[in-house]
């Protein structure tokens, strides 16, 4: 809305500004409940862990650049490669998606001024980097985890592991579950109640079903893990005896409830992915997606098998051949909806005129590593060949080309589709691709011999490796690979950063988007929309009519909602306008609880009891702090 | 990897030399057929929808959103389904029941190998016969394997012969070896079990019926009394430092746990799970300070004089 010239639309915006603003400098960063500013502090947080989880995947490929490497010592390795699974999940991949990406956008793409909850939003985004300290203060000081990601019991009990690195994981996991299981309802309303007026749920963008059902999924699995964490913290801790065998307990425990949250994760991490790929690819091909409904239902429904797979991890622990047999179906049940997505984003593709642009490249990037590491995924289906494949370099490089090559691809792509829209600016495009170029290639360099030196008996997890065995070669190109990557993600920060002190200054739609983020300003204002827009397709932008109705309500100050931090809810289903509800501005309260929850699992670690139950009374004061100051009712 | 048949110690699955890894490569390099085949119509479209970029519509329909959507339905549905059914009948009905686990009584010989922080413990029951990392079977004789372990989680993985099967405290499991050709086979530890799990690797000796027995026999005598002074000096040394208290030689009051059985230690050809060779310097080497060579692992450096550690070595060398 760049032309606002109409003196009554302009003294509504007016008043919105001074309603929505926040506080300035750093303490508006501290205090901030603006999902747009969260989502933000989310994505450079969560950035700042990939860069540390990249320097740990170079230390590893350094190290098996040959055999008898002597970079890592094999203490440090075993930290740092746990360090670096536990990063890319949980301190990477999950923030930057449903943190930086979920949160900026979702609310744009409903049309929504906000989450359901913004002081619960900003208290999940300080919990999570809390979190993300606090196991790397761990690996700081050298007191790293070291059990490998999946930790298995009795590897990471007190007898085997007596420091306190797997008390650094538990513990760092639990604290973090509680980050993600916030964030989630927060979505899960939000999507349900904040809708704009005419969205019902068939005309939901294809974005928000699959952050709808990744929100599912994290309420569901993240209490199987930390239900299994606090099991070991209690073994560890307390002597109990979850996972003792000797004393009737049973190991294989662990792993059930671990992939019991192990499994859904994976469509976690892949989900939001999904839903960039299904935004960038009806923009950069000008038409609709092809099979709308079959892709909402897909994404839903691979939340929900992904449920019902997680033994197929443990095919090599002794199961029954009827209970393989009965998860190797399961997990072949959950390639049909992936199947009906991949080709629902050829079928658009090649029926559209698309543009090859940055954005669409990491796409196609995506969907050529996924159909790779989808058919491996498929191979491990076939019971003997996973017994026979498992705890290799192929299962490596299976799970790279799906964690990095299908869900990191669309992030990527998805920072330069919407940066002209955060920033205002837009990117260098020629650097942008060569960056998507660099990075593409290196990844197939890295990755794709991992299936070869797997497929010739090299086990993963191993420090080093002997010479003779015919793997040395594949590791020398993997890490070779790995550098490549390296270089390609740095020019394309680099580039980012850049541009966003030199690019050309960015419309509200660059590049005839869709969804409704594209209907106002770069970057949005704090209110994000003038006036709450009316819905009737799910591809808003492109009913221009509905669009201009937009401009002439702002005139006529219908739907501006001015009164206060106002924003419409609307019925499930149908998301008839229901109420006006009145949404809390700013504050510290969030940070406060953070900080007091921080020194209560601080003080769980070390022992120390009796401040461990001060930081508890505190939080206990802060959490009324919190609710003194509830807004009152519209 | 040498030809002939005769398999020189590698680990390569795609070197089969039992009728279970044999079904499961050809499993693999099916399955790498279909899926090429996938991948290859997937990059086919992807090339259409670039040469094609400046036109709406599909080749030869045109813009029809039903022949669309058909394509969804029959490349990500019936297409799907029909090869994964495919799938589960070769893999998981008919592959999976040729490479389980030997029932009781199916197999002629029986035998345990016990996984340790950081060496495999190999058991001959009916005999007395114990070794460590170099497990010796006799040829085309099929062998039920029970698989334990004595600490953490690891896995059993022969992969020219078979699958991979874990080795759980408190949950026996086992897995049968065979082979149709003589020769060594490697292989590792599959299941991260700590600080030296790089380095936890065993060889599978498939020798003809008759030196096998020859080596069973030998294996299960108790310690042959060192005849040369120097070994004799050698064994005191052993019993009077603290090697005693983890390791066992059979016939003497050496009946530790901690480590592997020296009994024979001198018939094997590797020291420290295949990590070094067993000649007079390596063994040195090792005894004078094995955490230089494997850090983590639970033998402590001694601090024997010199003397000691040659005659020790001596001694050693003489278990055969």
């Amino acid at each position: 809305m760049a032309s606002i010239a109409h003196p009554e639309a302009l003294r509504h915006v007016r008043r919105l500004e001074r309603v929505w603003s926040e506080r300035p400098g750093v303490l508006g960063w501290l205090t901030t409940t603006d999902h747009k500013r969260i989502g933000l502090l989310y994505l450079f947080a969560s950035l700042a862990f990939f860069g540390a989880g990249g320097v740990e995947a170079l230390l590893i490929r350094t190290q098996l650049l040959t055999p008898h490497g002597t970079t890592l010592s094999p203490a440090a390795f075993d930290q740092v490669m746990t360090m670096h699974g536990v990063t890319m999940i949980f301190l990477f991949v999950i923030p930057i998606s449903t943190g930086a990406f979920g949160n900026y956008l979702v609310p744009l793409m409903i049309g929504a001024r906000d989450m359901a909850f913004p002081r619960l939003n900003a208290l999940s985004f300080w919990i999570f980097v809390a979190s993300g300290l606090f196991m790397y203060t761990g690996l700081i000081t050298g007191n790293g985890p070291n059990a490998g990601w999946f930790d298995y019991v009795p590897l990471a009990s007190r007898t085997y592991n007596p420091g306190s690195g797997i008390d650094f994981y538990a513990l760092g996991l639990i604290f973090n579950s509680i980050s993600s299981t916030a964030a989630a309802i927060n979505f899960i309303v939000t999507i349900f109640k904040l809708r704009a007026p005419g969205m019902s749920l068939n005309r939901m963008p294809l974005f928000c079903y699959a952050f709808l059902a990744v929100s599912f999924a994290l309420v569901f699995a993240l209490p199987a893990l930390s239900v299994d964490c606090l099991f070991l913290e209690l073994d560890r801790r307390l002597g109990f005896n979850f996972f003792n065998s000797a004393q009737g307990g049973s190991v294989l425990l662990w792993q059930h409830l671990f992939w019991i949250f192990g499994h859904p994760e994976v469509y976690i991490i892949i989900l939001p992915a999904f839903g960039i790929a299904t935004s960038i690819i009806p923009t950069f091909t000008r038409r609709r997606m092809v099979a709308f409904p079959m892709v909402a239902l897909a994404e839903i429904l691979v939340a929900f098998i992904g449920f019902g797979v997680w033994a197929h991890h443990m095919f090599s622990v002794g199961l029954s051949t009827i209970t393989t047999v009965y998860f190797a179906a399961a997990s072949m049940m959950v390639v049909i909806p992936s199947a009906i997505q991949l080709f629902a984003w050829l079928t658009t593709l090649v029926t559209g005129t698309p543009i090859f642009k940055t954005p669409l490249l990491w796409i196609i990037g995506f969907i050529v590593f996924f159909i790779i590491g989808g058919l491996s995924g498929i191979m491990f289906a076939a019971i003997p060949f996973d017994q026979q494949l498992t705890d290799t370099y192929f299962v490596v490089a299976h799970f790279h080309f799906i964690i990095f090559g299908a869900a990191v691809f669309p992030l990527l792509g998805g920072l330069h589709y919407w940066f002209p829209k955060v920033t205002g600016r837009m990117y260098h495009e020629p650097r942008a691709k060569l960056a998507f170029w660099l990075t593409f290639g290196g990844s197939a360099l890295a990755f794709f011999p991992m299936h070869i030196v797997g497929l010739l008996g090299m086990p993963r997890r191993v420090y080093t490796y002997a010479p003779g065995l015919g793997w040395d070669i594949y590791n020398q190109l993997e890490t070779a690979g790995a550098y490549v990557v390296a270089c390609g993600l740095v020019l394309l920060v680099a580039n980012l950063v850049v541009s966003y002190f030199r690019g050309e200054p960015a419309p509200p739609d660059p590049f005839g988007g869709a969804t409704l983020e594209w209907s106002i300003p770069s970057p949005p204002p704090a209110y994000n929309f003038a006036v709450i827009p009316t819905v009737t397709s799910p591809y808003p932008m492109w009913d221009v009519a509905d669009r201009e109705a937009d401009e002439r309500k702002l005139e006529q100050g219908v739907m501006v909602l001015e009164r206060g931090h106002e924003t419409p809810a609307t019925t499930v289903l149908d998301a008839d306008l229901d109420e006006v509800l009145e949404m809390p501005s700013d504050s510290a309260w969030p940070i406060l609880v953070a900080l007091m929850l921080t020194g209560v699992f601080a003080m769980l670690l070390t022992g120390h009891l009796v401040p461990m139950y001060v930081f508890l009374g505190l939080l206990g004061v802060t959490v009324v702090g919190w609710h003194s100051v509830e807004p009152e009712e519209a | 990897m040498a030809g002939c048949g005769q398999s020189q110690g590698g680990q390569s699955t795609l070197h089969a030399e039992s009728d279970q890894t044999r079904k499961i490569m050809h499993l693999w390099w099916g399955m790498l057929a279909a899926a090429g085949v996938v991948l290859a119509g997937a990059l086919v479209l992807l090339a259409i929808a670039w040469r094609r970029r400046t036109r709406e519509g599909l080749p030869a329909v045109g813009k029809d959103e039903g022949v669309s959507t058909g394509l969804v339905v029959g490349f990500g549905i019936v297409i799907p389904v029909t090869c994964l059914v495919i799938l589960f009948f070769i893999a998981d009905i008919g592959v999976v029941n040729a490479t389980s686990a030997p029932k009781p009584g199916q197999t002629r010989m029986n035998m345990t190998v016990v996984g340790h922080q950081w060496f495999w413990e190999v058991r001959y029951p009916g005999t007395q016969a114990v070794t460590a990392n170099e497990i010796h079977i006799p040829v085309k004789t099929p062998v039920n394997v029970t698989l334990k372990s004595a600490d953490v989680i690891h896995s059993f993985w022969v992969p020219e012969l078979n699958k991979k099967v874990d080795m759980l405290p408190g949950h026996p499991n086992s897995i049968e070896l065979y082979s149709d050709q003589p020769g060594v086979y490697r292989g590792q530890c599959a299941e991260f079990c700590g600080l030296q799990h790089a380095n936890m690797s065993m060889a599978v000796y498939v020798d003809p019926p008759a030196q096998f027995k020859a080596w069973l026999a030998n294996m299960a005598r108790p310690l042959a009394p060192p005849t040369s002074a120097l070994a004799k000096a050698g064994q005191g040394v052993f019993m009077s430092q603290q090697c005693a208290s983890c390791h066992t030689i059979r016939g003497t009051a050496a009946r530790g746990t901690i480590g592997p059985d020296l009994t024979h230690l001198a018939t094997r050809r590797t020291l420290a799970a295949l990590m070094i060779p067993n000649d007079r310097t390596h063994l040195t080497q090792w005894v004078a300070n094995p955490q230089s060579i494997k850090p983590g692992n639970k033998m402590p450096a001694l601090g024997l004089s010199p003397q000691q550690l040659h005659q020790v070595v001596a001694f050693l060398q003489g278990l055969r």
